[in-house]
């Protein structure tokens, strides 16, 4: 019943913060921040209590273990259950949630000026959503919350994003962004519902739960069809390379609360997807699309790290990196190995602080200086107080410095995927040289060079200072001692390397039979 | 030759005849709009009900018409709709400086048109029923008529509705001479011995005056023009009880009548299913008119509809019957909250996108329940639209027709894109704009109250579908 709660509670504070707008803007902002730091301390009880860190599996891989389980049957007609479930994974990533909701309810405190409780309800309806998309295993559920989170962010986007210049308007991004993500997640119903009627073909039942099709047996065209479907959806949302034309618009015209969110948690819905559903699913049709998966992560890392070179919205060209991110993640995913896998955990957790951090850093110098045009910034280190220090800490975690969660990641990632493919290692490699050029010339274009103005801005409040200390003290702790999130992870991961690497080959059953 | 069970069965069409015979002699007597509305619903209900009860009997089957479960479900959907219309027209009508009475005469009479037609298993019934449905749209049409746009929709009908009625007698004509009958039963069994060129061609053209009224491509044309010009109470009931009823009958035959699974009129159709739902939805891209727009996705919605003709299988009638729910009580909602925003009175209806700019922020909750029924039509989750879209998607996956599940994928798309368009409209502040706004008691008239329910539904069915899907999983279809 924890479960739902963790999904009711954001989606009663939204319809409570959306009436609430008549006792003037103050009260939606608390009633948001109260909710989502409900949602938070409800997960780290559950970190604190539960136990993670299952007994390593045996040789019988389907024996999947839940942490917690809730289950009711929902459409019985298609065997469709509301079936909720929590692991290490889905824990991480749902304290991730709570932890960026409540600062995407922090940094719009002073931004959003205008319809303060409908911003907040569909604030909180992301985060909802986001949260079950988290937390379900039925595949039909799954699709359910995965759509639903794409409405809120459209109209996060188009009411009150910033328009940028060149005719790129706010609302054309968030149609943009609308369009890509609902027509591949379609591609993923579509195949969805193919798993499901050819599992039906064969058993007879219906049924969209993950436990029951991980056992379905599927021909090879048709898997790799299917897995395609599948990835087509996460590649979209995470992104990889030809399908990111949605990501620059959204991010950069998004509010800093959208940024924050798109970045750091929807960006890791698609991972998320990867591990629990596309490869476990089609274990076999991944191996065999892992070379063309990790070439493409290759591709994302490097275009997106040279195009964040060009950029001169400082939005945008955080947007750029995260792209070049998450062909790390991506490259980490289809490598398969335990070590990698875990790796990518830390990446996104990683990735989500400090995008996070450099989203809300940028919103900030929009608030003082009401561009994001680098080219009207510059000088900016003496007049803005304790601002640039901050930002010189999350462009070297962002660039990966030893210290920072983001070099354990991606040091993870690399490490583990060398003895798979030491190739995309080696080249991929380069791209952190990359990283380190784009992110020192985000340094040195705001804050260094001839200043553009005189006077001292305003230095960060209070709100704002917390908020960065606690991101900047999240970054380093993992940094540091990342065990506690490898220990919570490491029973999934290895579930996942289990039915990724032991999936039979397509001589046929007798080979892998004596496991 | 007329049994007692007989009479029983007809209850509903006669109580829907009996309100229409009242109506009208209260009309003569003395001209009161509140009691007519308040006649015309409480007989409406009355009919639901018996309906309700009639449909809970065994099947039965009298030479003209058939009640089974299908004709049970068409006529709920049917007096449904004609019921939240007639409290739409209540309000509406209220500005109108004509007479006012007549306009629930001509819309009872449609509904008893609508029952017969989904009831009939014989092409006389067929034929009466469509034609009783159509007629009185006529006048609903252009009952407006000192607005010109509403008195060239109802001609535009007219005209266009009589091609299509002459297509329809022609393709029976054709069909008696292949066969010499004219019930549905000796129909079939005399196409199933040999199909016949004659047959084949009764059966197309039959289509194409039924294609018409359902709006199918490339008879499509008037569709836009009728919906915009029409006065919001009728364009709802065109909408949404005729389509229904014409999609019934159609369901019926091409379940029965092995003629329509003919290799040629098969592919025909799978041609017509994607075109329809294709331009449908790309030349809805192009609208500034909401009613128009609405018109252009009811196209793209029979489109997807006429998938589940095309499979004709396994899960076939229980998604078209979804899927005619979910269609309908979306649609009643979408276009209530036109008429609405219309009401009362005062000419041409607020349909243009510029008077529902800002609609958020001067009617929160109006506004709502518009958002509401648009996702629903775009088929997000959360609500019934979206339960409709899965099932045809599901229907074409089981059946592996993937052009037509391509086409569903890149007609949603296309369609979310102009319904995002309608939706951040209502969303936007734009000061200085002319406003046309509902009465300020609109949430405690009928018609609002409808409206807000209607949206409940529709969320309801979003999240708790089971209840609809047991009811069309367990529909029993006569055999004619």
């Amino acid at each position: 019943m924890m479960l739902v709660w963790l999904i009711l509670i954001p989606f009663v504070g939204g319809l409570l913060s959306w009436q609430a707008d008549r006792w003037g803007d103050k009260a939606p902002r608390w009633i948001a921040l109260v909710t989502m730091v409900l949602v938070l301390l409800m997960t780290l009880a559950l970190w604190l209590h539960g136990d993670y860190e299952l007994p390593a599996l045996t040789g019988e891989s389907q024996a999947i273990r839940w942490a917690m389980e809730w289950r009711v049957a929902w459409i019985p007609r298609f065997g469709i259950d509301i079936h909720l479930a929590l692991d290490g994974l889905s824990l991480v990533l749902i304290a991730l949630t709570g932890f960026l909701g409540t600062l995407a309810v922090l940094c719009s405190w002073k931004e959003i000026v205008h319809r303060v409780g409908f911003f907040h309800l569909n604030l909180l309806f992301i985060l909802a959503g986001v949260v079950g998309v988290f937390l379900a295993i039925d595949l039909f559920l799954f699709f359910f919350f995965w759509e639903m989170m794409l409405v809120p962010m459209y109209f996060l986007i188009a009411l009150w994003g910033h328009s940028g210049s060149e005719g790129r308007t706010r609302i054309r991004a968030a149609v943009k962004f609308f369009l890509y993500t609902q027509s591949s997640g379609l591609l993923m119903l579509v195949a969805i519902l193919a798993l499901v009627f050819s599992h039906h073909t064969v058993t007879g039942t219906y049924s969209f739960s993950y436990e029951v099709l991980l056992d379905s047996s599927l021909s090879e065209e048709l898997a790799m069809w299917l897995m395609l479907g599948f990835f087509v959806a996460f590649a979209v949302k995470l992104p990889v390379v030809p399908l990111h034309g949605w990501l620059p618009d959204a991010h950069a015209q998004a509010p800093t609360a959208g940024s924050v969110d798109l970045a750091g948690i929807l960006l890791k819905t698609a991972a998320y997807g990867m591990l629990r559903f596309a490869l476990p699913l089609f274990p076999e049709a991944s191996q065999t699309f892992a070379p063309v998966a990790m070439t493409l992560g290759l591709v994302g890392v490097f275009y997106g790290a040279i195009l964040a070179c060009g950029q001169q919205d400082i939005k945008r060209l955080i947007a750029y990196t995260s792209i070049s991110h998450m062909g790390f993640v991506l490259i980490g995913i289809y490598s398969g190995s335990a070590l990698a896998l875990q790796g990518v955990v830390v990446l996104m957790v990683a990735h989500a602080f400090s995008a996070a951090g450099l989203f809300i850093l940028s919103g900030q110098l929009y608030e003082r200086l009401h561009t994001r045009d680098m080219r009207h910034m510059g000088g900016l280190w003496g007049r803005l107080g304790s601002l640039p220090g901050f930002s010189l800490v999350f462009v070297v975690a962002s660039l990966g410095m030893p210290g920072t969660a983001n070099f354990v990641g991606e040091f993870m990632v690399l490490f583990g995927t060398f003895p798979v493919a030491p190739v995309v290692v080696v080249i991929g490699c380069g791209g952190l040289v990359l990283a380190a050029i784009y992110s020192l010339i985000l340094m040195q274009r705001v804050y260094f060079g001839p200043a553009q103005g005189h006077g001292v801005l305003a230095d960060l409040d209070w709100r704002e200072y917390t908020m960065l200390l606690g991101l900047v003290a999240l970054v380093l702790l993992f940094g540091l001692y990342p065990q506690p999130l490898l220990d919570t992870t490491a029973a999934s991961m290895a579930e996942v390397e289990q039915l990724f690497q032991n999936a039979p080959p397509k001589v046929g059953p007798l080979l892998s039979g004596g496991q | 030759m007329l049994k007692l069970s007989y009479l029983v069965a007809f209850v509903p069409i006669i109580l829907v005849c009996a309100t229409a015979v009242t109506v009208m002699l209260g009309i003569a007597w003395r001209r009161q709009h509140a009691v007519t509305a308040i006649v015309t619903v409480v007989g409406l209900n009355l009919a639901l009900v018996t309906a309700w009860l009639v449909g809970q009997a065994a099947i039965i089957t009298t030479p003209l018409l058939v009640f089974d479960d299908l004709t049970l479900f068409a006529s709920v959907l049917i007096l449904t709709a004609t019921l939240a219309c007639a409290t739409f027209c209540h309000v509406y009508l209220e500005g109108y400086p004509g007479a006012k009475e007549e306009f629930y005469l001509l819309m009872l009479c449609a509904a008893a048109g609508g029952l017969v037609l989904v009831a009939s298993r014989h092409l006389a019934t067929l034929f009466l029923g469509l034609e009783l449905l159509s007629m009185p749209l006529y006048g609903m049409l252009a009952y407006t008529f000192r607005d010109r746009r509403s008195l060239e929709s109802g001609i535009k009908y007219l005209v266009l509705s009589a091609a299509a009625t002459a297509f329809l007698l022609f393709g029976m004509a054709l069909l008696y001479a292949q066969t010499g009958r004219l019930d549905l039963s000796g129909l079939i069994s005399g196409l199933t011995a040999s199909t016949g060129v004659w047959g084949l061609a009764g059966a197309g053209l039959m289509l194409v005056g039924l294609g018409f009224k359902l709006s199918i491509v490339p008879f499509h044309l008037w569709t836009p023009d009728v919906y915009e010009g029409g006065p919001g109470p009728a364009a709802t009931f065109l909408a949404t009880a005729s389509k229904v009823a014409v999609f019934v009958v159609v369901l019926r035959l091409m379940l029965a009548a092995p003629v329509f699974q003919e290799r040629w009129l098969h592919d025909v159709l799978t041609t017509l299913a994607l075109l329809t739902m294709l331009v449908g939805n790309l030349l809805a891209l192009l609208q500034s008119n909401l009613k128009r727009l609405l018109g252009y996705s009811s196209i793209a919605h029979f489109g997807y509809l006429l998938v589940a003709l095309v499979v004709g299988t396994g899960l076939a009638v229980e998604t078209a019957c979804l899927y005619l729910v979910t269609y309908m009580i979306t649609t009643l909602g979408a276009f209530g909250v036109v008429t609405l925003l219309s009401s009362p009175y005062t000419g041409e209806d607020a349909s243009a996108l510029h008077h529902y700019r800002g609609l958020f922020w001067r009617r929160p909750y109006l506004a709502a329940v518009l958002t509401v029924c648009l996702l629903s039509l775009a088929g997000i989750p959360f609500t019934a639209g979206f339960i409709g879209k899965f099932y045809i998607i599901a229907l074409g996956v089981d059946a592996q027709r993937w052009w037509l599940v391509g086409g569903i994928i890149l007609g949603s798309v296309v369609g979310l894109y102009y319904y995002l368009r309608v939706l951040v409209t209502l969303y936007l502040v734009e000061p200085g704009m002319r406003r046309r706004d509902a009465t300020n008691d609109w949430g405690l008239r009928a018609g609002g109250l409808v409206v807000i329910g209607l949206a409940l539904l529709v969320l309801l069915m979003g999240v708790y579908p089971s209840p609809v899907i047991e009811w069309a999983e367990a529909m029993v279809i006569a055999v004619l």
